[in-house]
């Protein structure tokens, strides 16, 4: 019985160590593996200067259009606290929609415009039929859902 | 050592455990047909359009349950591969052995779909963000255990090094897992979970549900599989493995 | 049913090539892998009944060890 409780101890504490390490590590991973800054964060300063990074946020609503070019189109992303105006010229992914998720990899002038080379659709985790979809819109009335979609811009945004 | 404890040692012998895994597997196999059919028909002939992305977002129907299964099952591995180490019992590093390649093909799976998947809607087939990355370092682990485990010839020593990494490897589960809470990834968050109630219409999580159940009772037959013909190799020197052999000729 | 025809059900919403993809490759891994499984087994059979048979011709000699219990 002896050496196996000492193995058992030993293997326990091993795994301390490792949990230990573990969160060390995720710390760490913490401050470093961010996929993308939210305009707010880019605002704060968060976001690299003079180099390549990620905003994400929400399209704003009626802020897609396309410049006098016809190939530029700008649009407007928002955490619904603050907003950064966007230039991207190419195709747009599917689920690119105004007042849903949106990443955009690029560099930030000097100007304030986000010149983007790739943008990436963000969708969230709710999955119903057209219907269904519809129907929960209309229930809402404008302001309501007007709310709504604030505030789950604020939740994407914290995530 | 009370008698309890000697009596369910019994069980975690081979010899007990080779005829029983045996008589088991032909129910898993029918289990996982029969869940897959209806889980596949819900989910591809009955479930309702998705109003985001229309048809495309079938490869939920796979794509999920495959993500769950790879994490499950390097959880179960660890299990095993933590016994081993502390009670030193044959059948733990077998089923950790045993569970490994179908682990890798999970989360190969899941990285495969997700890519078809990432392509169309997100825009990307690839992106380096938290929940894609720990993914694919789960891949890795899987490979890693089963190429250190195949360096080694001692299958003592094989279990014992395979085991320390399948451990080490544990800590990534909660971090691909968390990873969209803890980050900004461009994967969106979970659908279901313990926590809150599922964001999915009825007729696909039931489809979704299914098809993970499915892979349930498939990883279940295909290990047990793999473990019955590790089994036989390991233990070809002993008198059962002889008379098994014997009365097959 | 969900379906009009077997043709929209092919073509996913302009999303066929993805779907079918995943759909294919996943069924065609999950039954090679269990067939793979079956043929390691099937020769392992054959290569120890092969190694009892000669070594059953001077067993007396080459005999090893036969019991072990479980450490346990």
């Amino acid at each position: 019985m002896k050496p196996r409780h000492k193995r058992i101890a030993l293997i326990l504490g091993g795994l301390a160590i490792l949990a230990l390490a573990a969160t060390l590590v995720l710390n760490a991973f913490r401050s470093n593996l961010v996929f993308f800054f939210t305009p707010t964060q880019v605002v704060a300063g968060e976001a690299p200067k003079g180099k390549n990074f990620r905003i994400g946020g929400m399209v704003k609503e009626g802020s897609l259009h396309r410049e006098a070019d016809g190939v530029t189109l700008r649009f407007v992303v928002t955490d619904t606290d603050k907003e950064m105006p966007v230039a991207y010229k190419g195709i747009l992914p599917d689920l690119f929609r105004e007042g849903k998720g949106v990443v955009a990899q690029g560099k930030l002038g000097d100007d304030g415009l986000f010149v983007a080379s790739e943008v990436l659709a963000k969708h969230d985790e709710n999955y119903m039929p057209p219907e269904a979809a519809k129907a929960v819109g209309d229930a809402h009335a404008r302001a309501a859902a007007n709310k709504a979609t604030a505030e789950a811009a604020a939740r994407t945004v914290k995530q | 050592m009370s008698h309890r404890l000697i009596n369910w040692f019994r069980y975690a012998s081979p010899q007990t455990f080779y005829p029983l895994a045996g008589k088991m597997i032909p129910w898993f196999w029918m289990l996982a047909a029969i869940f897959g059919l209806t889980g596949l028909s819900i989910g591809f002939l009955l479930a309702p359009t998705d109003a985001q992305q229309g048809e495309g977002y079938r490869i939920i129907f796979l794509h999920v349950p495959a993500s769950w299964m790879s994490m499950f099952i390097y959880l179960v591995m660890s299990f095993w591969a933590a016994m081993g180490l502390a009670f030193n019992t044959r059948l733990s590093g077998m089923m950790a052995s045993a569970l490994a390649p179908t682990g890798a093909l999970f989360a190969f799976i899941s990285l495969w779909t997700g890519a078809l998947w990432g392509k169309p809607m997100w825009g990307t087939w690839w992106v380096w963000d938290a929940r894609l990355t720990s993914e694919l370092i789960l891949l890795f682990l899987y490979i890693g255990f089963i190429a250190l485990q195949a360096a080694i010839d001692d299958p003592r020593r094989a279990d014992k090094a395979g085991a320390i990494l399948a451990l080490v490897g544990v800590v990534n589960i909660p971090i691909i897992y968390f990873s969209v809470k803890w980050w900004n990834t461009l994967h969106q968050g979970a659908s279901v979970s313990l926590t809150k109630s599922p964001s999915m219409a009825t007729t696909m999580l039931w489809g979704m549900l299914l098809c993970a159940l499915a892979c349930w009772m498939y990883s279940i037959a295909v290990a047990l599989m793999r473990a019955r013909t590790i089994m036989l190799e390991r233990e070809r020197h002993t008198d059962w493995v002889r008379t098994l052999l014997a009365a097959k000729e | 049913m969900h379906w009009n025809s077997l043709a929209d059900f092919l073509a996913m919403g302009d999303h066929g090539l993805y779907v079918w993809g995943s759909v294919v490759v996943t069924a065609l891994l999950m039954i090679a892998e269990p067939i793979l499984v079956v043929r390691g087994r099937r020769k392992l059979l054959l290569r120890l009944m092969r190694q009892y048979r000669a070594e059953g011709v001077d067993r007396r000699d080459h005999r090893q060890p036969t019991t072990r219990r479980s450490p346990a």
